[in-house]
């Protein structure tokens, strides 16, 4: 048969394997898991980064300066996240997209048996962060809605910004949906890659759900605290 | 007039008869395959394993199922397993050790070259479905494991934790979809047949009803062959499938194919006994419980104590009584009617006293609760399902039941009927377990007509006839179709006032109470009388809800009540005139001194095959005499 | 709720039944009152309510069951939202009635989703099952040419877990509760049945891509691993072969090469 399509010059274009992999579900839902890996990778770390501000101011503009002295990387990373950021929520939405078709009925009454609550709502905390991190990047990296911005002064962005409740009050919300999404994300990325084992996935449950905690009390202290007027 | 019954088991040695035979049959030009179309009726292990070998070989399959998937053929129910004469185990097991087993087992009233062969290919199935996939236990050398099933002397059994028929089941409907996906099998499912159609003495084709949507339609083809299962739904209360119908070998019955020995019935004696007039099945619990249960009833009538506080000394452990050496283990017919013997003495326990104990509180005491729930932990998750009792607490309740049918249409040596054209495997045919079938020995059947005969003798029959003569407008089509379409409507109309499944219900009272465990010509005249009655009431006084084109169950189940009252009438006159007892059919008449069946192989060595004479009149009996020429006749003992 | 009643095991009803004439009507939900017994199944009880309706002339609620001992996979439907029932890992007709109680008011739903149209009231074409399996599900071996079965060793651990993935009914439930209306727990049990063993792998990676793709194709959703399927799943399939496909998937689409026209031509 193809033998026959050689000979007539006529190959039909077959679709690449990536756009292949791009079109099923389990490969859209694996990109979604790699993606996942490097916005996880970054949250931890910026996680870690922003823990700093208990240390002292000092001690986190150092390291602001620290990570904006090279250029290129920063660049570099801002690229890889945003491509990231990119296939994650295209993919997520257009997996969301799948579901209503594949029930275009919906059931009166369906009850959830042992599915948890951040399973159910992947989508919506993802919307929340991408929210999230426009409202952020606005915030603290640009100022453009930071009251009184001063380049390269976290530690005093932050506290500006989060002295407005309101503000305060939405990267609260924001980290709790971070926390569901990641509670559920990191667990299910093992899966989407195979990466399964009964001895071991009870536990890499426990430690998405252990991590997700970790960071979104961690970030979330933060505003808490200049709200309380602890941090300032 | 009368055809003679000729049943072409080819000459020479009885270990020689089925290669000889395959070497000689004729082969079809692998460039004429496709032209030759076969129906085939049924996708339990016979169907599916004979649609997919001859899609294979490249004939043109049309393949039929009333359920929505081939894959819910009720094969998948079987839970023990399938025999084999590997001789893994080497504990001396062998073809002809497994052959003598099967011919006893089923009294002595089965053909020696079927049943030989049948022990043959059983090697060969193993093999197909390992290489198919089929998950087996095995030891933890890798190598296949067994076990020991039905009382056999030798572990021969293979089997797929409690789900032996299932996997099997599973393994032939994926080679039947890969069939279907190389398009050589087309696949109708929740589509019934109606009809067979016979154009000049060879079945043609046949008439369906499609469930969905209620069109009747015809389908010609150049062989048709019935892989349909049993008819123990005869009795309505069965372990067979609510769908489980005999409509299809009955209307081939009725277009001339004889129906072999239709009073042999097998009794399962454990099964969750019926909890009331609603019950709409009867659940089986594997055999292998009395491996380590005890069965007994109380001493005294009527005693409904709850079993625990019944003492030791006035329980009957009543096989071990009658059975010293065999005890809990003695086979199921003999099993079943102590059972009901008790009972009918009003000592049976439970609602209706229907039952007996099955007890593991010696197992318990003896092995340890962790043994047993390893052993049956399953099973007894089953019945406490089923009955909400602990069965590691409260002894279990157990009756029996109506379990299978060894008769069926009758089939020559290559499981052709008496309708040239038409051929029938798996349980819908007679052929390989006498009066009485051994436990393990159905899958064995079923795969073994579908794999590894039917598609050499369906071929060989092929050889012999021009391919797609004929259309679907010829004549005989169209009456099949009208008759079709005549029954749904007299159905439809005929505007009474009960439902199909009451007057079912009733015709199994029926059916249980004068032909069941033990039967007399009493009962089975009393029988014969009040049948034809009931099936006049039935068409009088029936109500069919709905419409017929359309899913509609009431015309299904309707229609398939209709056959049952012809196959029952047929069923308890093949018992009356069987004066003898032997396997699942036991004449009070004919016992030993001490109650056991006694055969009577002078006169009743032989098939009984009935040719329908029309509604109303008298079928005609053709008798098939059984030679045993490598066995002698016995009488079994299980004392 | 009368003390009577709860003794003898009798239990009055109301169900909300799924009521469509075919597949084109819209259906809606009609309410029935049935007197019941702890001992039925509940099928069994809903023969009952069918039986009532038979004789006064109604039709009666199509929904399909065969073996009625949770083993052939034709029945299930919703109750109060939960497929199959209340009860876990069991079959609607193995579900007694016992676990009711007098004045419960249950509400009966068929399957719902784009792949299994429903025909008629709780019964719906599940055909899309059988659709996946042709798509690959099967290991090619042409009948009466199998080499000795004790040719090929299994380990004995990678055989029990080709079983517990084997087990698989075919129901559907996991496609009903899945609130994705995928079909993975169904396609990654049979995936994990066949490549776990030796004789699946030669077409081991082609079978997964087949299969994943029909079941796109066939309009099942896509898997988040939300585990609604397993828990309902009546065969205790484990979640576990869901990712089992994932990773022979992802291998799959990244190594297998294009078939070659065999020698000879077609
Ligand atoms: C509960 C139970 C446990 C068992 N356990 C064992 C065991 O452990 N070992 C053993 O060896 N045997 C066992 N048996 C017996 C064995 O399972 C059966 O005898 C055997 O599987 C029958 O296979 P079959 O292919 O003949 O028929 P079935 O599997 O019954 O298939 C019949 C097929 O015919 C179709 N059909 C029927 N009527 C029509 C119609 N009118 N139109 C269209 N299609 C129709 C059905 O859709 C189905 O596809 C058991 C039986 C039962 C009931
Ligand atoms: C920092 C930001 C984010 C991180 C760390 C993150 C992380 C993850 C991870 C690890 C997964 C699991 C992937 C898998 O199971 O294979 C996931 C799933 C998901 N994410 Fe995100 N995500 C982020 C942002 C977003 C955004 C912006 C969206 C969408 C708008 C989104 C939508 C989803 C959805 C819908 C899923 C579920 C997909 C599925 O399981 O099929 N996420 N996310
Ligand atoms: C309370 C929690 C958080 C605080 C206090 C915080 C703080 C900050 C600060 C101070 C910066 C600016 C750094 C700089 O420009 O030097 C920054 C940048 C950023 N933060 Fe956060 N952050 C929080 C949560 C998050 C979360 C949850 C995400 C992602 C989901 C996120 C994503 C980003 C991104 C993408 C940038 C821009 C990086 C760049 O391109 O320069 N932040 N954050
Ligand atoms: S995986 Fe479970 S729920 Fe899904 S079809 Fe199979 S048995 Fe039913
Ligand atoms: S419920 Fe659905 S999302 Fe996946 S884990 Fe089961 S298929
Ligand atoms: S009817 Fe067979 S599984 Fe329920």
């Amino acid at each position: 048969m193809s033998v026959a399509a050689n000979e007539a010059g006529a190959v039909p274009a077959r679709p690449s394997r990536l756009a292949l992999f791009w079109d099923s579900s389990i490969g859209k839902k694996a990109l979604m898991a790699l993606s996942g890996i490097i916005l996880s990778l970054y949250v931890v770390a910026h996680f870690l980064g922003n823990l700093q501000i208990y240390a002292g101011s000092a001690a986190i503009n150092r390291y602001a300066e620290f990570l904006h002295s090279n250029p290129a990387v920063i660049w570099l990373a801002r690229i890889v996240l945003l491509a990231a950021v990119g296939i994650h929520a295209i993919a997520g939405i257009q997996l969301y997209m799948r579901r209503n078709e594949a029930r275009p009925v919906a059931y009166h009454t369906r009850k959830n048996i042992q599915g948890s609550a951040p399973s159910q709502t992947m989508i919506w905390t993802g919307v929340l962060i991408l929210f999230f991190v426009v409202y952020h990047v606005l915030d603290l990296t640009t100022g453009t809605v930071n009251p009184s911005f001063e380049d390269l002064k976290p530690a005093h962005n932050v506290v500006a910004s989060f002295q407005r409740p309101l503000a305060a009050f939405f990267y609260i919300v924001a980290m709790v949906g971070l926390g569901f999404h990641l509670w559920h994300g990191v667990y299910s990325m093992f899966s989407s890659l195979g990466l399964t084992h009964p001895r071991y996935t009870p536990g890499v449950r426990k430690g998405a759900a252990a991590l997700a905690t970790i960071v979104a009390l961690g970030m979330a202290s933060i505003p808490v605290f200049v709200l309380l007027g602890v941090l300032g | 007039m009368t055809m003679a019954l000729d049943s072409k088991i080819p000459a020479g040695p009885l270990e020689k008869k089925w290669s000889d035979h395959k070497n000689h049959m004729r082969l079809v030009n692998p460039a004429n395959k496709r032209k030759y179309k076969v129906i085939v009726v049924g996708t339990g292990l016979a169907g599916a394993a004979c649609s997919a070998s001859l899609g294979e070989m490249g004939y043109n399959v049309l393949s039929f199922c009333y359920q929505d998937s081939p894959r819910r053929a009720h094969s998948i129910a079987a839970q023990g397993g399938i025999n084999a004469a590997k001789n893994y185990q080497n504990d001396g097991d062998s073809v002809f050790r497994l052959f003598y087993d099967t011919i006893k087992g089923g009294d002595f009233r089965a053909r020696e070259a079927n049943v030989y062969r049948l022990a043959e290919v059983s090697v060969n199935i193993i093999d197909q479905c390992v290489a198919q996939g089929v998950p087996f236990g095995r030891e933890y050398g890798g190598t296949l494991a067994n076990r020991s099933f039905g009382g056999a002397q030798v572990s021969r059994t293979f089997y797929a934790r409690g789900q032996t028929g299932q996997q099997l089941l599973l393994g032939a409907y994926q080679a039947l979809q890969r069939q279907i996906a190389a398009g050589t099998v087309k696949q109708r499912s929740r589509c019934e047949m109606q009809e067979l159609v016979v154009i000049d003495g060879r079945a043609r084709g046949i008439v369906t009803r499609d469930m969905v949507t209620g069109k009747i339609e015809s389908h010609i083809a150049d062989a048709v062959v019935l892989a349909t299962g049993g008819y123990g739904n005869t009795f309505y209360l069965s372990t067979n499938a609510k769908g489980c119908n005999a409509t299809a070998i009955w209307r081939a019955h009725r277009k001339g194919a004889y129906f072999a020995n239709p009073c042999y019935t097998q009794i399962h004696p454990t099964c969750i006994p019926r909890s009331g007039e609603y019950q709409s099945k009867l659940t089986l619990m594997s055999e292998s419980l009395r491996n380590d249960g005890r069965i007994w009833v109380p001493k005294k009538k009527g005693d409904n104590r709850p079993p625990n506080e019944i003492p030791e000394d006035e329980r009957d452990y009543y096989l071990e009584r009658v059975y010293p050496s065999f005890g809990n283990l003695a086979p199921r017919d003999v099993s079943s009617r102590q059972a009901k013997y008790a009972c009918d003495d009003g000592r049976g326990v439970g609602p209706g006293g229907l039952g007996v104990y099955l007890d593991f509180a010696d197992g318990i005491k003896r092995l340890g609760k962790k043994v047993i729930a390893e052993r049956y932990g399953n099973l007894f998750e089953m019945y406490e399902r089923i009955v909400g009792d602990d069965p590691y607490a409260v002894p279990m309740r157990i009756y029996p039941a109506v379990h299978y049918t060894m008769g069926g249409l009758w089939v020559d040596y290559n499981l052709q009927s008496s309708i040239p054209g038409l051929f029938v495997g798996g349980e819908a045919n007679f052929s390989d377990h006498g009066a009485n079938r051994l436990g393990a020995s159905a899958l064995m059947q079923g795969l073994a007509d579908g794999y590894f005969v039917l598609p050499f003798t369906i071929s060989d029959y092929l050889a012999g006839v021009k391919a797609g003569q004929g259309e679907v407008t010829a004549a005989a089509f169209v009456d099949a179709e009208r008759d079709v379409k005549g029954r749904v409507e007299k159905l439809l109309g005929a505007k009474g006032d009960r439902s199909p499944d009451s007057f079912h219900r009733e015709l199994g009272g029926i059916m249980w109470e004068e032909c069941g465990m033990a039967r007399s010509r009493e009962s089975l005249t009393r029988a014969l009388t009040k049948i034809p009655a009931l099936r006049d009431e039935y068409w009088n006084r029936v109500k069919v809800v709905g419409v017929g084109d359309d899913l509609n169950q009431q015309l299904e189940l309707a229609g398939r009540v209709g056959d049952f009252f012809e196959l029952a009438e047929l069923l308890c006159t093949d018992a009356l005139a069987r004066e003898e007892s032997c396997g699942g059919h036991f004449r009070v008449e004919y016992q030993t001194p001490d109650g056991e069946a006694q055969r009577n192989d002078a006169e009743y060595a032989y098939v009984a095959a009935w040719e329908w004479k029309g509604s109303g009149q008298k079928p005609e009996l053709h008798k098939e005499p059984l030679v045993y020429e490598n066995i002698k006749l016995a009488t079994r003992s299980y004392k | 709720m009368s003390h009577d009643n709860h003794d003898n095991g009798i239990m009055k009803l109301t169900l909300d039944i799924w009521r469509q004439k075919d597949k084109q009507d819209t259906g809606r939900f009609v309410t029935y009152q049935v007197e019941a017994n702890e001992h039925m199944s509940f099928l069994e009880m809903l023969d009952v309510l069918n039986q009532s309706l038979v004789v006064r002339g109604e039709e009666p609620v199509a929904f399909d069951s065969d073996c009625r001992e949770g083993i052939c996979g034709m029945c299930g439907f919703l109750i109060n939202g939960e497929a199959h029932g209340p009860v876990r890992n069991a079959t609607v007709c193995q579900l007694h009635m016992r676990h009711f109680s007098d004045g419960d008011r249950l509400r009966l739903e068929p399957w719902r989703a784009a792949a299994f149209p429903i025909l008629k009231d709780l019964v719906v074409d599940r055909s899309a099952l059988d659709r996946v399996i042709q798509a690959g599900g099967y290991i090619s071996v042409r009948t009466g040419s199998a080499a000795e079965a004790n040719g090929i060793l299994v380990q004995k651990d990678a055989s029990d877990r080709a079983m517990t993935a084997a087990a698989c009914i075919g129901c559907g439930a996991c496609v009903a509760a899945c609130p994705n209306a995928a079909a993975a727990l169904f396609t990654g049990a049979k995936v994990t049945h066949l490549g776990l063993l030796p004789q699946g792998q030669p077409e081991r990676l082609e079978r997964v891509l087949a299969m994943a793709e029909q079941g796109r194709d066939e309009g099942f959703g896509h898997c988040t691993m939300i585990g609604e399927c397993a828990a309902v799943c009546p065969a205790h399939v484990p979640l576990e072969v869901i990712s089992r496909m994932n990773k022979d998937f992802i291998k799959a689409s990244f190594t297998v090469r294009e078939a070659v026209a065999a020698g000879g031509g077609a």
